[in-house]
């Protein structure tokens, strides 16, 4: 199957990236989660001493890193040897409802890929089609380089090579957890098998857990199981259908971590779907976002969270909000002031006299209160989360804007404030609507 | 602190709500007379010589009629599971075309009582029947349909449906996505049935498969038309003779509640509910393309239902439109006289029956102990006694108990009576009657009697305001089934009838005897009809989606 040593590598440079990453959305990471903030911060932290990746982002790493290069989007070229899936014009249609639009997505040795959308925008009927459960209508999909399906007869799932962990799991209820982990071997009777069987029992950490039925296991136990389980028969490719959603939500935070470092120590190619931004950005190597049964941007989480290409993305991750502007020679005059072109991402010479709509998401903005004359809005709403406050502050000219502020800074609603842009890093725009 | 004292008198009076000492009384006595057969069967077995009842069961009859009865039973059970289990698959599993119609139709059989089917058959391939005469002259000659082969493949046609419906429940409550999960699993579908749908739905099929053994061990009309000798028919034959014949049938009686015991011991401990997983959703999906084979599949359930409904009702309709003298003759014309005592004597039956149900049910429903759940249980014994057993045991009561302990008029003015045949069908009923009630008595909210007590009715008036008509509908029901089900009741009825008192039952039988089928016709298809109503429940519990 695979070389150890490519594995490891491969696992050095995956953890390079994650690192990379988590710098990378840690501005944002006190608006998604309270829970997580903690450890991102301590992981950043962590991150920011290690010179590479003081700048933060995928790329820089990439280019200092030569493992990292084939598997970057900038440089797709040699992408092709290292896919083990992909997904070509995938169009999904029942009857005259449309699922899926001509989808396409390649997934790389080694990645954890996270399809990231609303519910019923397509992600989970995809996640079907690759594993054989449904049938495309139009278009090809690959699985370690065979063709499982264009149209022709469809590969049955049973020879796709294909693992599926089921959002409720599916264990079945009248084995035993070892007999469900060991259902996919070929001889599951055989040492071998149970060989087989104990060690990944013994990396979901359920060593003890063979003998019970899985009746008995709670949520997360029984989400190790399905995972073991569908680990077993050493598939090319692992799909994982909202593997968090059926979790009490505290063990969600938990459980991501935990299978995270399961499909990293088991060097698994994976495709996960979810429509929680946050699991999706906290554990994906890649975040493909899925719209209207296509996929709207694929790139690295800090990518996607920092650079959304559109306004969809942009709005579906945290808590976005468009501040209208316009740009002029030097700068760029928004309802809270005039600001250096430098703040909009990849701004060229042009574009003078343009108006735009700057991204802007609560940690950009702070608030102040001041006098009613020099106030830029007031304040509609507050939103308290126990750590942080965030104020809503309705402009002057009518736009709504969020601002991030610790809790101890306490403002009252229908209190004027003054709103100052204070993002450390460019933000992202669009053309005026 | 108003509302809180309210709450306390509320738990209060509810902790009060148990029946009171009449209710009690009443359902015992219930209990106690649809016992009563069995103590006088146990009577009559008593009063045998001992010595001759241990010659007369290891004789050669006694062993051929224990050895036939459960070679027939297993031969219908095991047939009625190759029949039901691939209909429940293919119906609930399969892209099978028109799978609505076939699931209909795979249960309708249900509704065509064995004896008419096995009457319907014996008319069709019997001696001188319709086919066997259209086929003679081609040179076909058919297998004789009496002995082990034809009451089996009637029994099998008739009863496979319970095999069908429990397995069909079970495949419903099955998650497919475990099927889903075996696929990616590396299993092709028949490896995911047999390593995961089948250990699921193994205890459904089980409770079907037994419901099977215990219809087809206590069924009395099917291998008497078909002249397999079981315990039921030789009961039936012995009862009818004179001698030593009525011993006889008491000690074969003695052994069918054995066997028959014991089937219900083995239904008890796979208690026929299905594992359904921990929580999962079941599913109704088509999970399985059969591709080609769809139409040869649907062929396939076409064919079982050309035997099991085209072929008998098409039969009874032929001699019902072909007329003449042969078929009809005999000065046995039907008159509507017998379906008027019919009609008498089953409502007499639904009535009384929805009586002796009331108490028993109540006290089921409200009281939580243990002597209450004895009760009930005791209401179920006309559920496992076979017709011709009942029949038997108050025979023996009304001829020679009651002659000897009371005087002969006595026994005179009851044996067959009509009293005690609508006694025979109550204790034979009773449980369909409870088994509504009972559940309606538990669907009434305890609190609105509560409410109603404090709103100042006595115990009496809040069950007459709020009680009763509550769980009226759930006693109409009841009764509408014992009426229908006792419409069509064989065995008893030939048993007990009164002498001259002619229903559609006894015409029936007494045509069919003489061989007049084309007599038959007409109210063998009535009967289908009123067993079709009183199978509604049934059939559509195990319809509800797909």
């Amino acid at each position: 199957m695979r070389e150890e040593p490519t594995t490891t590598n491969r696992e050095e440079t995956r953890r390079n990236r994650d690192e990379g990453v988590n710098a990378d959305t840690d501005p944002g990471a006190d608006s998604l989660s309270d829970t997580d903030a903690e450890s991102e911060r301590a992981e950043s932290a962590a991150s920011a001493a290690d010179p590479n990746l003081t700048d933060g982002g995928a790329a820089v790493g990439a280019h200092e890193d030569p493992a990292v290069v084939p598997e970057t989007a900038a440089t797709d070229d040699d992408s092709e040897a290292d896919a083990v899936l992909e997904l070509e014009g995938v169009v999904k249609r029942y009857g005259s409802e449309t699922a899926v639009s001509g989808l396409d997505l390649t997934v790389r040795e080694g990645e954890l890929v996270t399809l990231l959308g609303p519910s019923g925008c397509g992600k989970t009927t995809t996640l079907r089609m690759i594993a054989g459960l449904e049938t495309a209508t139009e278009g090809t999909i690959a699985v370690g380089g065979d063709v499982v399906d264009d149209g022709g007869t469809p590969t049955p799932p049973e020879d796709r090579d294909v693992g599926l962990v089921f959002q409720e799991f599916a264990l079945f209820p009248h084995l035993s957890v070892a007999e469900n982990v060991a259902f996919g071997l070929d001889d599951p009777d055989s040492a071998e098998a149970e060989r087989r069987t104990s060690d990944l029992l013994e990396l979901v950490g359920l060593g003890d857990y063979g003998d019970r039925s899985p009746a008995d296991l709670s949520g997360g136990q029984r989400q190790r199981v399905a995972l073991a389980r569908s680990l077993a028969p050493e598939p090319d490719v692992l799909l994982l259908d909202e593997p968090f959603s059926n979790l009490d939500v505290s063990l969600r935070v938990r459980m991501r971590e935990e299978v995270k470092r399961i499909l990293e120590e088991a060097g698994v190619t994976a495709v996960s779907v979810t429509h929680d931004q946050e699991e999706a950005l906290s554990i994906s190597d890649r975040v493909a976002v899925v719209n209207d049964g296509r996929v709207e941007q694929v790139g690295s989480p800090g990518e996607v969270f920092e650079n959304p290409t559109s306004r969809f993305v942009a709005s579906f991750l945290g808590q976005a909000s468009f501040l209208p502007a316009t740009v002029t020679d030097e700068a760029v005059e928004t309802a809270v002031g005039s600001y250096h072109r430098d703040l909009l991402t990849g701004l060229g010479d042009g574009y003078a006299g343009s108006s735009v709509d700057v991204l802007v998401r609560p940690d950009d903005l702070r608030a102040t209160p001041t006098a009613e004359g020099d106030a830029d809005g007031t304040v509609v709403r507050r939103q308290y989360t126990g750590p942080s406050f965030v104020y809503h502050v309705r402009l002057n000219d009518g736009t709504v804007v969020r601002c991030l502020h610790n809790h101890t800074e306490e403002f009252d609603v229908g209190e004027p404030v003054a709103v100052t842009l204070v993002a450390d890093h460019a933000l992202a725009w669009y053309p005026s609507q | 602190m108003v509302s809180d004292g309210g709450f306390g008198r509320v738990r209060r009076l509810l902790d009060d709500d148990e029946p009171g000492t009449a209710v009690v009384v009443l359902a015992a006595a219930v209990a106690a007379a649809v016992l009563s057969p069995l103590v006088w069967l146990l009577v009559g077995a008593s009063s045998l010589d001992a010595d001759a009842a241990v010659s007369l069961l290891t004789s050669g009859t006694a062993t051929t009629v224990l050895v036939n009865s459960l070679v027939l039973a297993a031969v219908v059970t095991a047939a009625s599971v190759v029949l039901g289990v691939p209909l429940a698959v293919l119906t609930v599993q399969t892209d099978l075309p028109f799978r609505r119609l076939w699931t209909v139709l795979a249960a309708l059989p249900l509704v065509v009582p064995s004896y008419i089917g096995a009457f319907a058959y014996v008319s069709a391939f019997g001696p001188s029947g319709a086919l066997a005469d259209l086929l003679a002259p081609l040179g076909i000659g058919i297998p004789t349909v009496y002995g082990l082969g034809g009451t089996a493949l009637v029994l099998t046609l008739f009863t496979y449906p319970y095999v069908f419906l429990t397995t069909r429940a079970s495949l419903l409550s099955f998650d497919a996505t475990q099927l889903e999960a075996a696929r990616t699993l590396n299993h092709t579908y028949p490896e995911a049935f047999r390593r995961v749908i089948l250990p699921q739905i193994a205890p459904g099929v089980t409770a079907g498969a037994l419901l099977v053994a215990l219809y087809t061990i206590s069924d009395f009309g099917t291998p008497a038309i078909m002249r397999y000798d079981v315990f039921t028919r030789v009961i039936y034959v012995e009862l009818n003779s004179f001698g030593v014949g009525r011993a006889n049938a008491t000690l074969l009686s003695m052994q069918l509640l054995a066997v028959t015991a014991l089937i219900l011991a083995l239904e008890s401990r796979v208690g026929g509910d299905a594992a359904a997983g921990y929580g999962t959703p079941s599913s109704v999906e088509t999970v399985v393309s059969l591709g080609r084979f769809r139409w040869v599949a649907a062929a396939a359930a076409g064919g079982v239902s050309l035997f099991t409904l085209a072929l008998p009702v098409g039969i009874l309709g032929m001699w019902l439109v072909r007329s003449g003298p042969g078929y009809g003759g005999g000065g046995l014309a039907f008159h509507p006289a017998f379906a008027a005592n019919s009609v008498y004597a089953a409502a007499l039956t639904a009535g009384v029956t929805v009586l002796f149900a009331l108490p028993v049910a109540y006290y089921a429903g409200r009281s939580e102990s243990a002597f209450a759940a004895l009760v009930e249980r005791a209401t179920y014994l006309g559920y496992a006694m076979p017709g011709v057993v009942l029949g038997l045991a108050l025979v023996f009561f009304s001829s020679q108990w009651l002659r000897d302990a009371v005087g002969p008029t006595a026994a005179q003015l009851v044996y067959q009576s009509l009293p005690l045949l609508v006694f025979a069908y109550v204790v034979r009923f009773l449980p369909q009657a409870v088994g509504s009630t009972r559940s309606s008595v538990l669907g009434v909210d305890r609190d609105l009697i509560g409410a109603a007590r404090l709103l100042g009715a006595s115990p009496r008036r809040a069950f007459r305001r709020v009680t009763l008509p509550l769980i009226s509908p759930g006693l109409l029901a009841g009764a509408a089934l014992v009426f229908l089900t006792t419409m069509k009741e064989l065995d008893t009825t030939l048993i007990l009838h009164p002498t001259g008192f002619t229903t559609i039952v006894t015409y029936i039988w007494r045509v069919q005897e003489a061989g007049y089928y084309g007599r038959a016709a007409l109210p063998a298809l009535v009967l289908i009809a009123v067993s079709g109503l009183s199978m509604i429940p049934l059939l559509s519990g195990g319809r509800d989606d797909a």
